[in-house]
């Protein structure tokens, strides 16, 4: 009990029991020093006189990048419009894939439990990989292109629709499921009168909320070569015009920021 | 035409819901169902249609066995069940002639449901239903905008687009108010007397049931405790049923439940007297 | 959707014709829908310039690399993986602890209900900037700044930790029970005693919560810094499949996947405990 008695036999209030004081004590004791040493391994790691010299580093770049190179920003539309379909299209081609996926993790849509588990681990592993990683994968089987990046935003995109959705799934008020079932109808029947009804509000805005995410990933897709603007940043940056990745950036911000406006609204008009 | 030998069921935590029920139900016969929460009244409807698998015991409709079927059979069996829910059970994103036309879903088949082109005939009946349910106008309405009353009447209509032989009620009333509850147990008297379809209806409510039904079993603890007319069921049995409690709720000075027994009491005294 | 059906569609269900009423009522706006959307498909799909000879030649690889995770390799570049886990290990951990500690301050400064007006906007701008650009544009960054190594990519990793974070911990503080501060400050409580008795016991399941998630997402984003130069198993990565060493990819690979689920299993009893 947190109250005890005292030697001059008054009643002593703490908050927690000595015990578990001690247990605190030890586990915050093993957090700091896991943290230290931690830190020591990427200390050891780094060269310190490169971190000395950060601060020159930063402002020299910060000089490089500024003012940006404005007429640069016409080479960029196509580059952007390349963005934009690897997003949308890569959302769409997952979204059609994750959807099936979805039904057969989903414990009370699964036809066998064997199913279940091959369809949560192809969630798992599709969750677990960046799509930069699916991306530098696909560069070196389809080449380096569009194509490669609309897979990699679309592979990666199945795992984390598919997850949110089979839990939506597994959320649904199980009566009409019953009601549908005792008229008769068959599992597809049942399926489509009793279960999409209720999910189809939450598969619509995780969607969307993929899609916003997706439009961030396709950035960088370029990075590794599968297409997109960031072929022209990696181009810029090989090339040290730091000036014109100054204006890349801005045009992402641009991106990025009327994306997340325009999935919101149609989210709202949606609800 | 609906019989049940030995059924019981166990499930799989161990509980025992049911035990050796036996029950024929004649045709265009109402039975209510009454006993109290946890004795097994839902399981045992659930187990005709088979939502819930009865562990023993054979369950015939019309001399077929049902405890045996699967798949198409299953399927078709249903649909000459119709089932009508505590909590409407209705798709609420839904319209209501779609939730009144999913009656159909045993007959049509997958793609014809998808694309809702369901036959003529069945959409004339589907709206001849809803007309006589009352909610012609509400067609078009997402089933989530209606009231529970009206709620309770698509499920009817639903039920009844099946043309099924027997209906199963469970609990049509308990999320309802009084007056609503008394019109949804007679328009659902009423449907089964126009088409001469037997029932079996859950129901907590003991005045309703004695009010609407032509037989009463009452339900303890997974047995049968009593079969008989709504006449037969007396304060004793209804002790027996759910356990002791003041059961007369009328107030006053005559106590009709007294008066009832008190008749054959005399008689009996006066058979005794002729027979010395 | 109209209230009650028309009469023309009542007396056609009287004959038995009903359809459904379409998603979107108004058929031209039904049809400018569908246009538009098979116009941009006809455009987007356009633009997708697919070399199929490149692709004819890949499927091959494509093969190779599903094989190569029936038996992964994990010993002839044994010496490598081990580093570069142990600093995507490292890394994660000390970015999460800085990020959200760095994430409380700029948190609270983002939320509406308790900071002044420019702090606010000062901490909202921070957000902003830290969520749009992903995580490897900044890493590229810091690496310029702080030069190769583990050092880049934990910097990287926190700032990225501050956006999401502070962003998550701003919302919950906005849309908290005000009447228990309200409970608090009637007592006579400082501002550091609200933050203590009404604010932090309401937030801190949560937070808990949310750090352990992005203890999670730091993981997999410190196996993709390394391509730029910022430590980790990227770079590892990153080397064996631009030498087409499929078996090490798969190994690393499933070595990624297999720390995800155990940290996903661990965060789901951490946040059980601590709620």
């Amino acid at each position: 009990m947190p109250v005890s008695t005292s030697s001059a036999g008054l009643p002593l209030w703490q908050r927690r029991t000595t015990a578990a004081q001690w247990l605190r004590f030890a586990a915050w004791l093993f957090g700091l020093s896991l943290f230290l040493l931690c830190w020591k391994v990427i200390s050891d790691n780094t060269l310190w006189v490169f971190v000395e010299d950060a601060g020159r580093q930063g402002s020299d770049l910060l000089g490089r990048m500024l003012p940006p190179r404005w007429e640069y920003a016409e080479k960029l539309w196509r580059p952007m419009w390349d963005t934009l379909n690897i997003a949308t299209l890569g959302t769409a081609l997952g979204v059609l894939m994750a959807f099936p996926v979805a039904f057969l993790a989903a414990r009370n849509t699964t036809p066998h439990p064997l199913v279940r588990s091959l369809a949560l681990m192809i969630i798992v592993s599709s969750r677990s990989i960046n799509s930069l990683i699916w991306a530098m994968l696909l560069v070196t089987i389809v080449g380096p292109g569009v194509l490669a990046g609309i897979i990699a935003i679309a592979l990666r995109s199945i795992g984390f629709v598919g997850k949110l959705l089979y839990e939506a799934i597994e959320e649904i008020h199980p009566t009409p499921v019953e009601a549908i079932s005792a008229t008769g109808a068959s599992r597809l029947q049942v399926m489509n009168y009793a279960v999409l009804p209720q999910v189809l509000p939450a598969f619509a805005g995780i969607s969307l909320y993929r899609w916003d995410i997706n439009i961030r990933e396709s950035t960088v897709l370029g990075l590794v070569g599968a297409g997109g603007i960031g072929l022209a940043l990696n181009a810029s940056i090989n090339s040290l015009a730091w000036s014109q990745v100054s204006v890349i950036f801005v045009m992402i911000f641009a991106t990025v920021i009327v994306s997340e406006w325009m999935s919101a609204r149609v989210r709202r008009a949606m609800i | 035409m609906l019989t049940l030998e030995g059924v019981g069921k166990r499930y799989p935590t161990g509980d025992r819901a049911l035990s050796d029920i036996d029950l024929a139900l004649p045709k265009g016969q109402v039975m209510a169902l009454i006993g109290p929460s946890g004795a097994g009244k839902s399981t045992l409807i659930r187990c005709v249609n088979r939502l819930v698998e009865p562990s023993q015991g054979h369950i015939r409709l019309d001399g077929d066995e049902l405890t045996t079927l699967s798949g198409a059979g299953l399927r078709r069996a249903r649909r000459s069940m119709g089932m009508i829910f505590q909590e409407y059970a209705l798709v609420d994103r839904l319209t209501v002639m779609e939730n009144v036309l999913s009656g159909r879903l045993g007959y049509v088949g997958f793609w014809r449901s998808f694309f809702r082109r369901y036959p003529e005939q069945d959409v004339r009946e589907a709206f001849r239903l809803l007309e006589r349910v009352g909610l012609d106008h509400a067609l078009d309405k997402r089933a989530d905008a209606l009231s529970g009353g009206q709620r309770q009447r698509v499920g009817i209509a639903r039920a009844l687009l099946q043309s099924p032989r027997l209906l199963l009620v469970d609990e049509p009333t308990a999320s309802l108010d009084p007056k609503t509850s008394r019109q949804i147990m007679r328009l659902i008297r009423e449907l089964c007397a126009e088409r001469g379809l037997a029932a079996i209806i859950n129901i907590h409510d003991v005045a309703l049931a004695r009010q609407f039904a032509d037989r009463i079993v009452g339900l303890n603890a997974g047995r049968i405790v009593f079969d008989g007319a709504p006449s037969e069921l007396t304060s004793d049995i209804l002790t027996t049923i759910y356990g002791e409690e003041e059961w007369d709720t009328r107030v006053g000075p005559e106590e009709p439940a007294e008066e009832r027994s008190a008749p054959p009491r005399a008689f009996d005294v006066a058979l005794s007297g002729a027979v010395r | 959707m109209s209230l009650n059906a028309s009469e023309g569609r009542l007396r056609a269900a009287r004959q038995g014709q009903w359809r459904r009423q379409p998603f979107i009522t108004g058929a031209g706006r039904r049809w400018a829908l569908g246009v538009a959307v098979l116009a941009y498909l006809v455009l987007a799909l356009g633009s997708v310039d697919v070399n199929w000879a490149r692709v004819a030649e890949g499927a091959g690889r494509a093969v190779n690399f599903l094989a190569a995770f029936t038996q992964p390799d994990f010993i002839s570049r044994q010496g490598d993986i081990i580093a570069g886990l142990i600093e995507s290990l490292t890394m994660t951990l000390t970015s999460t602890v800085i990020g959200v500690l760095l994430a409380i301050p700029v948190g609270l400064g983002a939320a509406r209900n308790i900071a002044p007006l420019p702090i606010y906007a000062l901490c909202r701008a921070i957000i902003a900037v830290s969520r749009t650009f992903q995580e490897i544009i900044i890493a590229i960054l810091f690496v310029v700044m702080f030069g190769f190594g583990p050092l880049a990519g934990m910097i990287t990793l926190a700032f990225a930790t501050v956006g999401f974070m502070a962003k998550l911990l701003a919302e919950d503080i906005e849309d908290l029970n005000w009447r228990q501060v309200e409970a608090v400050r009637a007592t006579g409580a400082g501002w550091w005693q609200v933050m203590n008795h009404a604010i932090q016991p309401q937030v801190m399941p949560r937070l808990i919560g949310l750090s352990m998630y992005r203890l999670d997402i730091n993981f997999r984003e410190s196996s993709v810094i390394g391509i730029v130069g910022a430590g980790g198993i990227g770079a590892t990565l990153n080397t064996s499949l631009s030498r087409y060493e499929y078996g090490t990819a798969a190994a690393i690979l499933l070595i990624i996947i297999a720390i995800v689920l155990a940290s996903e299993y661990a965060s789901s009893h951490v946040r059980r405990f601590t709620q």
